[in-house]
């Protein structure tokens, strides 16, 4: 660049800054740590390194969207009452005056009309809850469609899994709280739910619920749940992600300079303190601006629990939505008495057996690759989703399993929405359940590959430049323009896969090898998951094709410059180095 | 594959220089090496410093003003009998959330807009190192354990180990034992999931005024929402007052639905053809499958659907799944007419209704 740079403002010099004589923060630092010992551990810490993506962010906001709901959850917790006893309400919402409730509906009711900022606090605690687990999820897809939960990051990858697990159940106990209709209603499919668990399942609801349901324990022992139990542990486990992932250093993607052994980025003092720190607020502010202009779970229109009474088009919260949809597309009459026993087989499946076997699924996901790929190197670049292509095709079937079971919990709304026959919706979404996800990790994985043969293209021949050239014979012919070299080597900065081969079935005299059955089935799925990939190009091929395009322009040897389309405009490009990759 | 194969993956960082392009030869292409840091509008030209400067200093005014106007909001609106006054919200919550809101979002546009534009920007490296230590490290960390595990000499005296192990695991006993009176004494007793507060000759009223129900006034077509009159106690009918957990869990499970239909449309069940009267026919409102109230009915097929997970239960035939999730018909509670031609149960609910649970069919 042509820039004068010897004007340089002062904050951005290239070399380190020294340490002046210590000023009171100085003499502070030092009291602190002839006492704490802390500077070691801070000398390297307080300008750590951490890369920069924006798909980096979304932890970022399950974690600032945890610390809202910490904050706006005390503030409800100075006014709302966990009791089931009876009164009735005398506050301010006119339409529920008179009206016999429990005591922790008559105090949200108290916080969202006669608390100043009381209702504010309440939809921001449950839209941040929202976002909180939206956010974990999208952040989750993120890891797994980028391989950053390959080694060293496994454990880190169950951690993130419960947290998620734990955050749904946290949504649910904290739902549940207001004690109004549509809350006690999921109470109460909560309680068929334990009574369909076999054996101990009806002891377990009584004694959940203080005795027959709903009794007048439940909302209290769900509060201490919601309010101490399940945070503490959140805390505790978002406290052990964070140090492994300051442990391991964050991910990156690979690029010019950017290697397996390095981690190049923003010190965290000061850019990423600020940027992190102004990002905690810029979340804090859109929960504040969603709480006071967008309503959420108006408890004063559903009115007090009643056991005896159901609103139509009844939905959990957004997150409880699989598994209910799962529920609702079970066959009817699954239910069958053995020795006198009744097990509950629509109830035992979609909810005591799949969403467990789905979070088993999902821890085991990276253990399950490391094994099939036999790779037991550390691994710190990310890998674009297409570079794995298997892999990706898997998350978006489990996706597709997610999205078909979620649709399937709002059947009542879609059929009213279009018109159509609730029936004909379960019984399509009986057979998509199990069709969906294998159509969708068949197209998938072919389109991942698809991408991966675009950029060998571009790596070999250019990028379609959309110039459309005539030669001398008439010939039409596209121009191809070659890419930068920062873009061809970021493309090319990614692993060979190699397909896992058993090196012998026998030993020498003819005893078959330890554990050959399963290494031969490690064999078959490490061929199945790479065997249609697209390696990257060799050097002997790049030069191949570098050749044949300085043969090319040869032909076109009879002007001065080659054709590029822009004879006619000043946009014509200095330096093929410098042209944009551009995006197909 | 281990880690033997790959030494290149566990060398010192120190010969990985991101600046020095790296020459494997598998590459088909080198690393060219980090770009050129480039100047930034604000480190060169000293009018965009001041001018990011100013525009930092101002969204940091304007949440300040933002601020001062949510306590001017607070004191200024009113929260109670007006609270939906403004965009159906209350003028109290809206502008305490917009003023906020605001507040927050300009800090952190601030904050951001000054790490963007006046801190430094290069980019640094730093090198990893391998997630596990050294092997001497690990090699000292057996080393350790084994003189501790000696030394204890729990592995040489299993008597000692094993009765230590088995101490501690019995405590697992006490702190199980301690959960038994989540549920107090006969609280447990799950054979209540067997019965109802539903007593022979107990009148079915309406379940919100508590009303009897005349057999004559029930048209063919309606549906009834009712309860045992015993949820109703007065001196006159006698029954005694409920009270709390009790009245809750009879109320859950003593709510019906009665309908009246053609008598020539019922099929009926096998031992139920004296359950009815004229037509009027009455089931358990909870649904079999997960214990919502069912309430959809549709009247010319005589199908009644839960909203939970669309059960739906075809009342003419003694209310058997026709369509859902559910296994089991509505329990039908038998009825008939007392003297003055109020309708009254024959008894209670000849089987559990509600969610099927383990125990159900032994009792």
């Amino acid at each position: 660049m042509s820039v004068d740079t010897s004007k340089v403002a002062t904050s951005n010099r290239t070399d380190a800054a020294t340490a002046s004589k210590p000023g009171p923060a100085g003499s502070l630092a030092s009291w602190a740590d002839d006492r704490l010992g802390l500077a070691t551990a801070m000398k390297k810490n307080l300008r750590k390194v951490f890369p920069d993506h924006w798909s980096f962010m979304l932890g970022e906001i399950a974690l600032w969207s945890f610390v809202v709901l910490l904050l706006t959850g005390v503030f409800l917790t100075l006014w709302f009452n966990p009791s089931m006893g009876h009164v009735t309400y005398e506050g301010s919402y006119d339409q529920l005056r008179g009206i016999g409730m429990s005591e922790s509906m008559a105090s949200t009711l108290h916080i969202s009309f006669d608390v100043r900022g009381g209702l504010l606090m309440r939809q921001m605690h449950h839209w941040a809850a929202m976002i909180f687990i939206a956010s974990m999820m999208v952040h989750l897809l993120r890891v797994a469609f980028t391989g950053a939960y390959r080694k060293p990051r496994e454990l880190n990858w169950v951690i993130g899994c419960i947290l998620l697990l734990l955050g749904t159940l946290e949504g649910f106990t904290g739902y549940s709280l207001p004690d109004d209709l549509l809350s006690g209603t999921g109470v109460r499919a909560a309680d068929g739910f334990l009574k369909a668990t076999p054996v101990a399942g009806t002891y377990m609801s009584f004694l959940l619920f203080g005795g027959e349901f709903p009794g007048e324990s439940i909302i209290p022992r769900l509060y201490i749940v919601h309010v101490l139990l399940i945070p503490g542990i959140l805390l505790a486990l978002i406290a052990a992600h964070m140090l492994l992932l300051v442990y391991h250093k964050h991910t990156q993607w690979p690029g010019p300079g950017r290697t397996e052994q390095n981690v190049v980025g923003f010190p965290m003092l000061p850019v990423y303190a600020a940027k992190a720190g102004g990002f905690f607020f810029m979340v804090f502010g859109v929960i504040a601006l969603m709480g006071g202009l967008l309503s959420i779970n108006p408890v004063w229109k559903f009115g007090p629990y009643d056991p005896t009474k159901v609103t139509a088009g009844s939905q959990p919260d957004w997150y409880m939505g699989w598994p209910d949809g799962l529920l609702r597309i079970m066959p009817s009459h699954m239910e069958s008495v053995i020795f006198g026993y009744t097990i509950s087989w629509n109830v035992l499946i979609p909810i005591l057996l799949v969403p467990p076997l789905m979070l088993t699924v999902l821890i085991v996901l990276p253990f399950l690759e490391g094994w099939i790929t036999g790779d037991k190197r550390d691994h710190h670049l990310l890998q674009r989703p297409r570079n794995a292509p298997t892999r990706t095709a898997v998350m978006v079937a489990l996706m597709t399993f997610y999205g078909l079971a979620w649709a399937a919990g709002g059947n009542d709304i879609i059929a009213i929405k279009l018109h159509a026959s609730i029936n004909q919706i379960t019984y399509f979404m009986r057979g998509a359940i199990f069709i969906g996800p294998v159509i969708a990790f068949w197209i998938t994985r072919r389109w991942c590959i698809s991408l991966q043969r675009h950029d060998n293209e571009k790596l070999l021949h250019g990028y379609e430049t959309g110039i459309i050239t005539r030669s001398v014979e008439g010939q039409y012919a596209e121009r191809h323009l070659p890419i930068s070299g920062t873009s061809a080597y970021t493309l090319t900065a990614r692993d060979r896969d190699e397909i896992y081969s058993v090196d012998g079935d026998t030993d020498a005299a003819g005893v078959a090898a330890p554990n050959s059955r399963s290494e031969k089935l490690r064999a078959r799925l490490s061929s199945w998951m790479y065997q249609h990939n697209v390696q990257k190009p060799t050097r002997a091929e790049l030069e191949e094709a570098h050749h044949h395009a300085e043969h090319e322009a040869e032909l076109q040897s009879g002007l001065d410059h080659p054709v590029d389309g822009h004879q006619f405009d000043d946009h014509r490009l200095r330096d093929t180095d410098e042209v944009p990759l551009r995006d197909h | 594959m281990s880690n033997e194969d790959h030494p290149s993956d566990h060398v010192p960082a120190t010969t990985h220089d991101s600046h020095v392009p790296s020459h494997r030869e598998s590459e088909p292409i080198p690393d060219p090496g980090l770009p050129p840091h480039e100047w930034r509008p604000t480190d060169v030209d000293p009018k965009a410093e001041k001018r990011a400067e100013r525009q930092i200093a101002a969204l940091f005014i304007a949440a300040m003003v933002s601020a001062v106007l949510f306590v001017v909001a607070y004191f200024s609106f009113s929260v109670g009998d007006s609270w939906d006054t403004f965009a159906g919200m209350g003028a109290s919550t809206v502008s305490l959330g917009v003023t906020l809101g605001m507040s927050l979002l300009l800090i952190g546009i601030g904050i951001i807009h000054l790490a963007r534009k006046l801190m430094a920007d290069h980019e640094m490296v730093e090198m990893r190192h391998p997630a596990a230590s050294p092997q001497e490290d690990r090699d000292a960390t057996i080393q350790a354990l084994n003189d501790g595990l000696d030394e204890a000499g729990i592995g040489r005296r299993p008597l000692v180990r094993n009765t230590m192990l088995g101490a501690v695991g019995i405590l697992g006993l006490p702190a199980v034992v301690l959960l038994r009176d989540l549920a107090p004494g006969d609280t447990l007793d799950i054979s209540k999931l067997a019965h109802t507060i539903w007593e022979p000759d107990m009148r079915l009223v309406r379940d919100v005024v508590g009303t009897p129900i005349l057999a004559s006034e029930v048209e063919v077509g309606d549906l009834i929402n009712a309860a045992p009159e015993a949820m109703f106690p007065t001196e006159e009918n006698g029954y005694p007052e409920l009270e709390g957990a009790e009245e809750q869990s009879e109320k859950a499970k003593g709510a019906i639905i009665i309908v009246r239909m053609d008598p020539d449309d019922i099929t009926p069940a096998k031992g139920r053809e004296k359950w009815t009267v004229d037509g009027i026919i009455c089931y358990s409102k909870i649904c079999t499958h997960v214990g919502c109230p069912i309430s959809l009915y549709e009247r010319t097929t005589h199908h009644v659907l839960c909203p939970c997970h669309q059960s739906t239960f075809d009342l003419a035939d003694a209310a058997k799944v026709v369509f859902g999730p559910a296994a089991r018909p509505l329990p039908q509670l038998p009825i008939k007419v007392d003297g003055e031609g109020y309708l009254v149960a024959q008894s209670d609910f000849t089987e559990p209704i509600g969610a099927s649970y383990w125990e159900r069919e032994k009792q």
